[in-house]
This record gives C-alpha cells, sequence and structure tokens, in this order.
C-alpha cells in the first residue's frame, strides 16, 4: 500500500494525520459551509452587516418554507424530476442494446460504430446547438420537456455505450455460446441471459446519468424557457432574480435544488464511483 | 462465428426448415439492436456536427428555413472571425488559460488521494465528503463560489481581512475574473481526479511496493518510479475528463459573471451562444463558425484520445 499505513508510523504522526483530516476537510467544504450558513440567518442578519458573526436567530424553517411555498421552486423541481426519470429510463434501455450489439457479435463495421459513440460523446455542445435547437423548434417540441428528453437520451446513448459494452466484454462469453447451442433467440439470450449479469451496470449507469441530466445547464437554456418546462437548474437563475441580494433565500433555494443528486449519491454511493471510475483500474 | 457445429454429436430430433430471419439470426441481431440507439445518436449528435459546418457558410437569423431566410456568404463568417474580432481573441486566450490551468486538477486530486488513501476510523466518510463537490451542478458550484467572492457579504474577503488584506472583488476585476471561475471549476475537478486515482491507489500491486521498498524505494522515488505506471489508465481518465471538461465551461461563466466584467471572461462556447441566441437577434451563421473553431480545437485532443483507445482495442484483439 501506498504511502506507507499510518499505523507504521509513530503515534505522534498517527496523532497529526488524525487531527489534519476534519481541518482538511472543513477547508475543502468552505465555500459550501459559508452558503450552508447563509441559509439559515434571518434577513435582519444580512441588512445589518452580520454576515459572519454567530446568527440572531435560527431560521432553517422560515428560509426553507419560503423557498417550497412562496417561489417556483416546487415546479422546477418536479420539471426536473420528469424530465431525468425518462432520460434515465431511455439512455440505459438503448445503449444495453447497443452495448449487447457491440460487446457480444463480431461483425464489420463494430469498432467502427463503437469509436462513432465515444466520439460523439466528446464534441463540444455548441457544435450541436444551432441544428439541434432548429429540429426541436421544427417539430413543435421547444419548450418541452420532452424535447430536452429526446435530446438528452441520443447524447447520453454515447458515454453509456461506451460503458455497457466494456461491461459486456468482460462477461463471460462461453455462457453466450452455451445458450446459443441449446437453440435459445439472440434476443432471449439479451433478455434472460446477459440482462440478468448486468444489474451492477444498469445502477451504475443510472445513478450516473441521473446525476448529469439533473446537473444539466446548457441544454435547459437552450431548448426550454419558462417554468412550464425549465429544470431546476435553470429556474434557480429566476428563482434568483425573484429573491435579489436575499442572500439566505438564494442560498437556501440552491442547496434544495443540489439535494436530489446529493441524497442519490449517498444513497448509492458503491455503484455511482464504480461507474465514474471505469477504466481507471485495468 | 456464423456457422458454428455443436461440439457433441447432435441428439436432438431433425430441425424444421427454417425462416430466412432464423438463417440469418447472428448476422442480423446486431443491427437490430443497434438501429434505435445508432438512429437517435445519428438524428441528434452526427448530423447536426455536419450541418454546423454547412450553416457557418451561411448569414442566418434562425427564423424560417435556412435556404430561404438565409444568405450564402462562403467564408465570409471566418474571415471576420480571425480578421481581428476582439471578442473572439479574448475568447480563445481565455480558453487556453482554461486548459492549462485546469490540468492543475490532477496533480491535485492525485495529492488528496494521496493523503486520504489510510485505513482509519471513518475515512470513508471523508472520501465521499472530498468527493462531493463533484456531484453539484456546476450551476450551484457557480453560485457558491459567487457568493464567497462577494466583496462585502463573501467569506473569502472576510478571511482575507482577518490578515490584514481584503476588499479583493474578484468577480469585478477584468484581470481576476477568469481565474477566480477557473479555481471554481477546479473544485468539482479535483474532486474528480481524486476519485480516480483513490481507485487506481487501491489496485496498485502490494507486490511491487513492497520488493520497491526492499530496495530502499521511498517517497518521491517510489511514487514517480513505482506507482505513478500503475496509476497510468486512471491518469489518462483524468486527462480525458479534465481536457474536455475545461473546454465545455459554459455554466460557471454564465452563472458567475455572464461574461462580464468587460466580456473579460467570455470563452468559444460562451461567445458562441451569445452570437447564436443574443438579444440584438440571432447570428446562427456566425455562431456557428465559433462552435467549428472550437470544435477544430477540440478535434486535436479528441484525435489523440480516440487514436490511444483505439491501440488498446486492438491490442485486446489478441
Amino acid at each position: 500500500m501506498f504511502p506507507t499505513p499510518i499505523q507504521k508510523r509513530s503515534a505522534a504522526a498517527q496523532a497529526t494525520y488524525k487531527s489534519l483530516l476534519p481541518v482538511a476537510l472543513i477547508l475543502w467544504l468552505l465555500p459550501l459551509i459559508a452558503v450552508m450558513v447563509f441559509s439559515i440567518r434571518p434577513d435582519a442578519d444580512f441588512t445589518q452587516g452580520n454576515y459572519w458573526g454567530l446568527p440572531s436567530s435560527f431560521d432553517l424553517i422560515p428560509n426553507y418554507s419560503q423557498v417550497f411555498f412562496n417561489s417556483d421552486m416546487p415546479r422546477y423541481l418536479w420539471n426536473s424530476v420528469l424530465i431525468t426519470l425518462p432520460t434515465v429510463a431511455g439512455a440505459v434501455a438503448l445503449s444495453a442494446m447497443t452495448g449487447f450489439a457491440l460487446g457480444v457479435y463480431r461483425f464489420k463495421g463494430n469498432l467502427l460504430i463503437f469509436f462513432m459513440f465515444i466520439a460523439g460523446n466528446f464534441v463540444p455542445f455548441q457544435i450541436l446547438m444551432v441544428p439541434v435547437r432548429d429540429l426541436t423548434v421544427d417539430v413543435g417540441l421547444y419548450d418541452t420537456k420532452t424535447g430536452l428528453i429526446l435530446f438528452h437520451i441520443a447524447f447520453q446513448t454515447g458515454f453509456c455505450t461506451l460503458f455497457m459494452r466494456n461491461f459486456i466484454r468482460a462477461l463471460p462469453y462461453p455462457l453466450i455460446e452455451a445458450a446459443r447451442v441449446e437453440g435459445v433467440a439472440e434476443w432471449r439470450i439479451f433478455l434472460y441471459v446477459v440482462l440478468p449479469l448486468m444489474k451492477p451496470a444498469l445502477a451504475a449507469l443510472s445513478v450516473l446519468i441521473f446525476t448529469f441530466i439533473w446537473n444539466d445547464y446548457f441544454w435547459a437554456v437552450v431548448l426550454t424557457q419558462g417554468p412550464d418546462a425549465q429544470p431546476v437548474t435553470a429556474g434557480i437563475t429566476a428563482f434568483n432574480s425573484q429573491f435579489r441580494a436575499a442572500y439566505h433565500l438564494m442560498s437556501a433555494g440552491s442547496i434544495v435544488a443540489a439535494l436530489p443528486p446529493v441524497l442519490i449519491f449517498f444513497l448509492m454511493q458503491k455503484h455511482f464511483i464504480a461507474g465514474l471510475t471505469l477504466g481507471a483500474v485495468k | 462465428m456464423a456457422n458454428v457445429s455443436p461440439a457433441v454429436p447432435d441428439t436432438h430430433p431433425p430441425v424444421k426448415p427454417r425462416g430466412w430471419y432464423r438463417r440469418n439470426e447472428i448476422a442480423l441481431t446486431p443491427w437490430l439492436f443497434l438501429l434505435p440507439g445508432v438512429l437517435f445518436f445519428a438524428v441528434y449528435v452526427i448530423v447536426p456536427i455536419f450541418q454546423s459546418f454547412y450553416i457557418s457558410l451561411w448569414e442566418w437569423n434562425g427564423l424560417g428555413d435556412l435556404h430561404e431566410t438565409g444568405e450564402y456568404v462562403g467564408l465570409a463568417n471566418y474571415e471576420r472571425l480571425l480578421g481581428g474580432d476582439r471578442k473572439f481573441e479574448v475568447s480563445f486566450w481565455n480558453n487556453i488559460r482554461w486548459l492549462v490551468l485546469y490540468l492543475l486538477a490532477i496533480p491535485a486530486g492525485l495529492f488528496i488521494a494521496l493523503f486520504l488513501n489510510q485505513t482509519v476510523t471513518g475515512i470513508r466518510l471523508y472520501k465521499s465528503l472530498f468527493f462531493f463537490p463533484f456531484v453539484l451542478s456546476q450551476v450551484v458550484v457557480g453560485l457558491v463560489f459567487s457568493w464567497f467572492y462577494l466583496p462585502r457579504e463573501g467569506l473569502l474577503n472576510a478571511i482575507l481581512g482577518v490578515f490584514g488584506a481584503g476588499g479583493l472583488n474578484i468577480l469585478g476585476d477584468p484581470d481576476l475574473a477568469t481565474y477566480g471561475i477557473i479555481a471554481a471549476g477546479l473544485w468539482p475537478q479535483t474532486a474528480y481526479c481524486m476519485i480516480l486515482y483513490l481507485t487506481g491507489l487501491n489496485a496498485v500491486d502490494p507486490e511491487q511496493v513492497e520488493a520497491a521498498r526492499l530496495d530502499g524505494a521511498k517517497g518521491w522515488r517510489m511514487l514517480w518510479y513505482v506507482i505513478l505506471p500503475q496509476l497510468k489508465p486512471a491518469t489518462f481518465i483524468a486527462f480525458v475528463v479534465t481536457i474536455i471538461g475545461a473546454l465545455r465551461s459554459f455554466d460557471l461563466i454564465s452563472v458567475m459573471t455572464n461574461g462580464g466584467p468587460f466580456g473579460s471572461t467570455r470563452v468559444l462556447s460562451f461567445y458562441m451562444f451569445e452570437e447564436a441566441l443574443s438579444e440584438f437577434g440571432f447570428r446562427m451563421g456566425y455562431g456557428s463558425a465559433i462552435a467549428v473553431v472550437l470544435f477544430l480545437l477540440m478535434l486535436i485532443f479528441i484525435t489523440y484520445f480516440l487514436w490511444s483507445m483505439w491501440r488498446e482495442e486492438k491490442a485486446a484483439r489478441r
């Protein structure tokens, strides 16, 4: 193990390390802690210039209930849910199929198609912006959740295919051959042999895509406009202009907007990290 | 692969004559499975790349059909762009700053990973909390940092004030604003690199480390000659995601400064958006030309990434 396990060092070194950990963590998360402290302060603290002293009262509940009951925030949050979940389902379904095709079969053009998915995954969004916006307007899906979902599914299929294909490659191939010898139809092999083995990949991808899509901002501003379809990342700007300079409310608002992916991450950490670090180890 | 004959004698009853599909099943199935994914990807990703190249040769406000309301101008958009557009120059050099400084996330991530790669109580929680900024959306990171930087209310100046400095208005200063935004971007990016390296460190071969230790390798030399070579896959991914992240920077700029002060924080991706959907009328052609330049800049890296991955695929194919 590298670096040398701290247990093998002197007691003094161990004590230093253990006391350094929380200090480092607080420094690392300082900007975030500042926002959390802001979000529980009362308005009066800001008018009196008491930014960093003790809060004059603990206003967690009033501030957050403003966010939930006195703004469009719940609508934006709900929009985000309605955009994110179908995208996750769609991208994972499509890429399970493409990944199966590219991972199991040998045919001409296999590697080429695979690399097309990888390459597309790297391009800057701006090169897609004008045509995608145009297409979305033309089919009457501008400023709708559907328009956003369709694009997200298509784009995420690139990354998901890379992931799924590599995962399927690592599965024991004899299993598939055995099924074939038994005369099982190919689509049944996918459904009953490969898919059950892919559960960890499906979970990892779902968590990752959820976070990516929830956090998307660029496409939300390009393809949607108002509170009818905009997700919370775009809605937060409207929220902030509603409460201009009310830092306690803006802070509370952005914490609420950030919460769902954070919860998902802490609940499904193992899958999340497994997905993110795919390929980091050979 | 297409005609695998069973290794064991076939004891099944004679097969009924099979249909065309059944006979060609193995050749057809992959294409059927690929169809929806490839179709979606082509319509929304592959074709638009070429369309953007095409649109960049036009002057077009994005309303109606390109060929009716647009005007073909050939390379005029590029001539204007490269022939002394101040905003373009600023954006381009800012992109280079982003690229170079963003790479700091890699050594920083490695440093934190080395710091956290211990087994003491609670270390798992520490690791997840260090990683946690990556889960936040860039919009929230942008807001968090713009409040952190506020000249009066911000914590940064409050801390600097304790040391007698302070009064720094980072996002209001054209010379500092870009660096302020890059610092905000480095926060989640470093977390990402850290988790890549933590995973990599986990898989480092303990026998090699022990052998090197017996040979007297320690500290830096150990890291450089024994550990880093084993972390190569992690470094490669960290490099890919950091470069892509640097060139995709849009959200942070849009949220933190909206390109200002005096346009000093624009990057190509932001400038393109501004031109194409500007409040003074949509200039889709000019915007597309900017996007093409950004794409070509990125293509240098994409080609390198794909080439590395391609080599590996070939090697893995036995």
